[in-house]
C-alpha cells in the first residue's frame, strides 16, 4: 500500500543517525577537509550505532535483522548530510559485510562476518573502480583467470577507501574465461596485491582512499563471493548506486539548508535576500530537485527490498541525484556569492564532494 | 512504512482506464486537435454514461477529508487514472463532462445544502460541466486583483465582470445543465478580504458566452470569455460567508482548492510526458537502438543520455505528484507539496515533450504522428492551475516561512 513515510522503526534510527550527524560528525567535517584525518574516537563512537552490524545474522555475533535498503537509505542521507567522508569511513566496512551477508557462502560468512560483528571498528573495503576515463562497471578490465584451485587477479584499481588498514578487500573483476562479473574476498596482505599511496582528489579530502595494483594476485577458489557459482553482482551494483544516491540527496540537502539559513540572515537592499525572487526561486527548485531525487532513490531501495533487479531504477536514481546534488551545491555556492567561495563556510567542500558522484561507484552502499 | 505498491483496486481501475484510453481517445485524438470546436459527442456520451455507474473520474477532494476513511486513497486513484487519460489525450480528457474545478470548489467550501444542489445533477440525466472563473482580461495569477463585482440587492446577488480563460467554460455556461464558480469580490476596498466565490447555473440570464478560444494545444476542451452582466443570482449561491473579515481566511479557503487541483494537473501532465516517451523508445526499438542502463553514463550515445533523463525526470515528477494526493488522502496539509508536484510536472513534460521532438528528427515534427500535439498539449500544463513561477513562489514561501507579504 503506497506511503511516503517511514515506520516507526525506520523513524527511529533515522532520527538517532541524524542526532550523531549533527551533534558529532558534522563540527568535524571541516577539520578532515583541511588535515585529511579523521578521530578514530569519532569513528569508533559512530560504529556503536550499529549500523553495519544490525544485519549480521545473529549465528555470527551480529543483531540479525532483515537488511531494508531503504532503511540505509535513510541513514546515509543523514550522514553524508553531515559529512561525505565520514559517512564512506564510517560504513566502509559494510562493503564487504552487505555482499556476505546477501549472497556469501555459509563458509565465508562464518569465516568474514564475525570480525565485523564485534563492538570496535574493523576496516574493511572494496575495490570496484579502476583508473582509466571510461571505466565502467559493466566491463571491468581487472581480470581474474581461473588456475587450477585459485583465481589469479591482475589489473589496477582506485578510490579503495581504507584500503591500508582494512583487513579484507572486496576486489570486483571480469572472468577471464567467461567474462562475468565476480567478486573476491582478499586479505589485504595477499601476495600480489599491491596498497599503493593515498589518493589526492578534489573533494571527499578526509576519506583515505587509495590505488591497488594487482599483479599475478592468486587467491584460493573459494574467495571467490557466493562460491562455485559466484554471486549476483548486479545486485551489489545496485545496492552501491542507491547508496551513492542516498548520499548525493544528503549533501545536497546540506547545501541547501545552508544556503537556506544564510539567505534568511544576509541583507542586501534593505530586505533579507531570501525575500529577492532571485534568491527564492533558485531555493525553492533546490528544494523541489532534492525531493525528487530522495523519492526516485527510495523507489530503487524498495524495489531492491523486495528482491526485484532494479538496475533501470538505480540507475536513474543514481543519475538524477548526481546532477541534482551538482546543481543544489553549486547553487549553494552562488547563494553565499564571495562568501561561498572562502573556506570559512561549508559550501565549497559540499561543492567538491558533490561534483565526485558522477564518478563515484562502491563508495557506499544502501 | 515507505511503499510504492498501489492497491489492487487502483491497479484495476487504471488498467481499466487505459483502455478506454487506447480505444477510445487515440483513435479521435488528432481529429479533435484539427476541428477545434466540434465536440466529441460519442466519446462524451461514452464517458459521462461510465461515470453515472462506475468510479467517476472527476477532480480530486474536498481537500478537508480529516475525519474521513484514512485507508481511502481517492486523490491517488484520482492522479493514476488522470495520468491515464492524458496518456490517451489530454485535450480529450479535459472536455470529459463533470464537476471540473467549479465542482472541486463546491466539494471544498460548500455547504451540505449546495453540494447536494450543485453536485447531484452529475449522477443522472443528460452530460453535464461545471467550471471555475477566476481570471480577467487584466488579471491572472494575481487573483487578488480581480475586479468582477457581486454587489447585494434584496434576495439577489448581482454579478459584474468578465472572465477569460474558462476551462469548459462554454459547455458549463451554456450548452449543458451544468454552473460556473466566478470568483468576485464584495468589496474591492477589502483586497483578498473581499474576495468570494458564486455559483451561477448554466443560463442565468446576464452570462453570456462571448468568445470560444483558439489555442495552441489542448484543442478538443473549450476555453471561454464569460461576460456577467447584472447577472442576477440566489443568495445562497454564495460560497462560504459573506462576511468580509479582516483576516484573509476565505481567501486562503478558496486557494486550498488548488491544493486539491494540483497534483491533477500535474498527472495529467505525467500521461502527456509518458505518451511521449513511450513513442520515442517504440521508434528506437524498431531502429534496434535500446537503452543501455547498466553502462557508464559517459560511454552513452546523446540519444540514450537524453532518454534516461526524460525517463528520470518524469517518475520523479510521478513520486511527486503521489505524494501530493497521497498527503490529501491521509488528510495531510499538502500546500507545499501540491505546489512541489505541479511545477516539477509542468516543467517536466515541457521539456521531455520538446525533447522528444527533437530526438525523432522530421517525424517528431510531422503532423502524421501525435508527438507534436503532444508538444502543443504538454505546454499548457505549466501555466493553467499556477504557472510555474506561481507554484515556486508558493514553495519558497513555505520552505523559508515567509507570509505572501515578506516575499512576493
Amino acid at each position: 500500500m503506497v506511503s511516503f513515510e517511514p515506520s516507526e522503526e525506520q523513524r527511529l534510527i533515522r532520527d538517532t543517525v541524524a542526532e550523531f550527524a549533527r551533534e558529532r560528525i558534522r563540527p568535524q567535517a571541516r577539520p578532515s577537509d583541511e588535515t585529511g584525518l579523521i578521530p578514530s574516537e569519532l569513528i569508533q563512537e559512530g560504529w556503536q550505532l550499529g549500523l553495519v552490524q544490525a544485519t549480521i545474522p545473529e549465528a555470527f555475533g551480529g543483531g540479525g535483522q532483515t537488511h531494508s535498503a531503504v532503511t540505509s537509505a535513510l541513514v546515509i542521507e543523514e550522514l553524508a548530510w553531515a559529512d561525505l567522508s565520514i559517512a564512506c569511513h564510517l560504513l566502509a566496512p559494510q562493503l564487504l559485510v552487505l555482499p556476505l551477508v546477501e549472497t556469501g557462502t555459509e563458509e565465508q560468512k562464518r569465516a568474514f562476518l564475525p570480525a565485523y560483528a564485534g563492538g570496535r571498528f574493523q576496516a574493511a573495503t572494496a575495490a570496484i573502480m579502476e583508473p582509466r576515463w571510461d571505466f565502467d562497471t559493466s566491463e571491468l578490465r581487472t581480470v581474474a583467470r581461473p588456475e587450477n584451485g585459485h583465481y589469479v587477479l591482475e589489473g589496477q584499481k582506485c578510490y579503495v577507501p581504507l584500503a591500508a588498514e582494512a583487513q579484507h578487500v572486496l576486489t570486483y573483476a571480469r572472468l577471464a574465461d567467461n567474462g562475468e562479473l565476480a567478486a573476491f574476498i582478499l586479505d589485504r596482505d595477499t601476495p600480489g596485491l599491491q596498497v599503493t599511496e593515498r589518493e589526492k582528489n578534489m573533494g571527499l579530502k578526509g576519506l583515505a582512499t587509495y590505488e591497488l595494483e594487482l599483479r599475478n594476485c592468486r587467491v584460493p577458489a573459494d574467495r571467490r563471493l557466493g562460491g562455485e557459482g559466484g554471486a549476483d553482482i548486479v545486485r551489489l551494483l545496485n545496492l552501491q548506486r542507491v547508496g551513492l544516491a542516498a548520499a548525493a540527496v544528503g549533501v545536497a540537502r546540506a547545501a541547501f539548508e545552508y544556503a537556506r539559513d544564510y539567505a534568511k540572515e544576509r541583507k542586501a537592499f534593505g530586505v533579507f535576500i531570501a525575500q529577492k525572487q532571485a534568491i527564492a526561486f533558485m531555493l525553492a527548485e533546490m528544494a523541489i530537485e532534492i525531493d525528487a531525487a530522495r523519492l526516485l532513490t527510495w523507489e530503487a531501495a524498495w524495489k531492491l527490498d523486495r528482491g526485484e533487479e532494479a538496475t533501470r531504477e538505480a540507475i536513474l536514481a543514481k543519475q538524477y541525484a548526481a546532477n541534482m546534488a551538482l546543481m543544489v551545491a553549486d547553487r549553494g555556492v552562488q547563494i553565499l556569492g564571495g562568501h561561498g567561495y572562502i573556506r570559512d563556510h561549508l559550501v565549497e567542500l559540499f561543492l567538491r564532494n558533490a561534483r565526485g558522484f558522477a564518478t563515484f561507484d562502491g563508495l557506499l552502499m544502501a | 512504512m515507505i511503499d510504492f505498491e498501489l492497491p489492487k483496486e487502483i491497479q484495476q481501475v487504471r488498467d481499466m482506464v487505459h483502455m478506454v484510453a487506447e480505444n477510445a481517445m487515440r483513435p479521435i485524438a488528432r481529429e479533435h486537435d484539427e476541428r477545434e470546436h466540434e465536440k466529441p459527442w460519442d466519446f462524451l456520451n461514452m464517458m459521462w454514461q461510465a461515470s453515472q455507474t462506475a468510479n467517476p473520474v472527476t477532480f480530486g477532494g474536498d481537500g478537508k477529508q480529516k475525519g474521513a476513511d484514512r485507508r481511502s486513497l481517492r486523490n491517488l486513484q484520482a492522479v493514476v487514472t488522470i495520468e491515464e487519460l492524458s496518456w490517451g489525450d489530454a485535450g480529450l480528457y479535459l472536455s470529459i463532462p463533470n464537476p471540473g474545478l467549479g465542482g472541486a470548489a463546491v466539494a471544498a467550501a460548500g455547504t451540505p445544502e449546495q453540494k447536494e444542489r450543485f453536485l447531484a445533477r452529475f449522477r443522472s440525466g443528460a452530460p453535464k460541466w461545471g467550471a471555475m472563473a477566476i481570471t480577467e482580461p487584466h488579471c491572472g495569477s494575481d487573483t487578488s486583483a480581480i475586479t468582477t463585482t457581486a454587489v447585494r440587492d434584496g434576495d439577489h446577488w448581482v454579478l459584474n465582470g468578465t472572465k477569460i480563460f474558462v476551462t469548459s467554460g462554454k459547455m458549463a455556461a451554456q450548452d449543458s445543465e451544468g454552473f460556473v464558480v466566478v470568483w468576485a469580490t464584495v468589496d474591492k476596498s477589502a483586497g483578498r478580504a473581499g474576495i468570494k466565490a458564486f455559483v451561477v447555473e448554466a443560463g442565468t440570464p446576464g452570462m453570456s458566452v462571448v468568445k470560444v478560444e483558439d489555442k495552441m494545444g489542448i484543442r478538443a476542451s473549450d476555453t471561454a470569455m464569460i461576460v456577467f452582466e447584472n447577472c442576477r443570482i440566489p443568495l445562497d449561491n454564495i460560497l462560504g460567508s459573506p462576511e468580509v473579515k479582516p483576516s484573509t481566511e476565505g481567501f486562503k479557503g478558496a486557494m486550498a482548492t488548488f491544493d486539491a487541483t494540483r497534483p491533477i494537473v500535474a498527472a495529467s501532465a505525467i500521461g502527456i510526458g509518458r505518451a511521449a516517451l513511450d513513442f520515442v523508445r517504440a521508434e528506437l526499438e524498431k531502429n534496434g537502438i535500446r537503452i543501455r542502463y547498466g553502462v557508464a553514463r559517459n560511454r552513452l550515445t546523446a540519444l540514450e543520455r537524453d532518454f534516461m533523463d526524460m525517463e528520470a525526470m518524469l517518475e520523479a515528477a510521478r513520486l511527486l505528484t503521489w505524494r501530493a494526493a497521497w498527503m490529501m488522502d491521509q488528510g495531510k496539509r499538502n500546500n507545499l507539496e501540491a505546489s512541489m508536484a505541479k511545477a516539477k510536472a509542468g516543467l517536466a513534460v515541457t521539456i521531455v515533450t520538446q525533447k522528444a521532438v527533437e530526438m525523432l528528427g522530421p517525424l517528431g515534427y510531422s503532423r502524421k504522428y501525435l508527438l507534436e500535439k503532444w508538444m502543443r498539449d504538454a505546454k499548457i500544463n505549466d501555466i493553467f492551475e499556477g504557472t510555474q513561477q506561481i507554484n515556486l513562489l508558493i514553495v519558497a514561501r513555505r520552505i523559508l516561512g515567509y507570509s505572501s507579504k515578506e516575499l512576493n
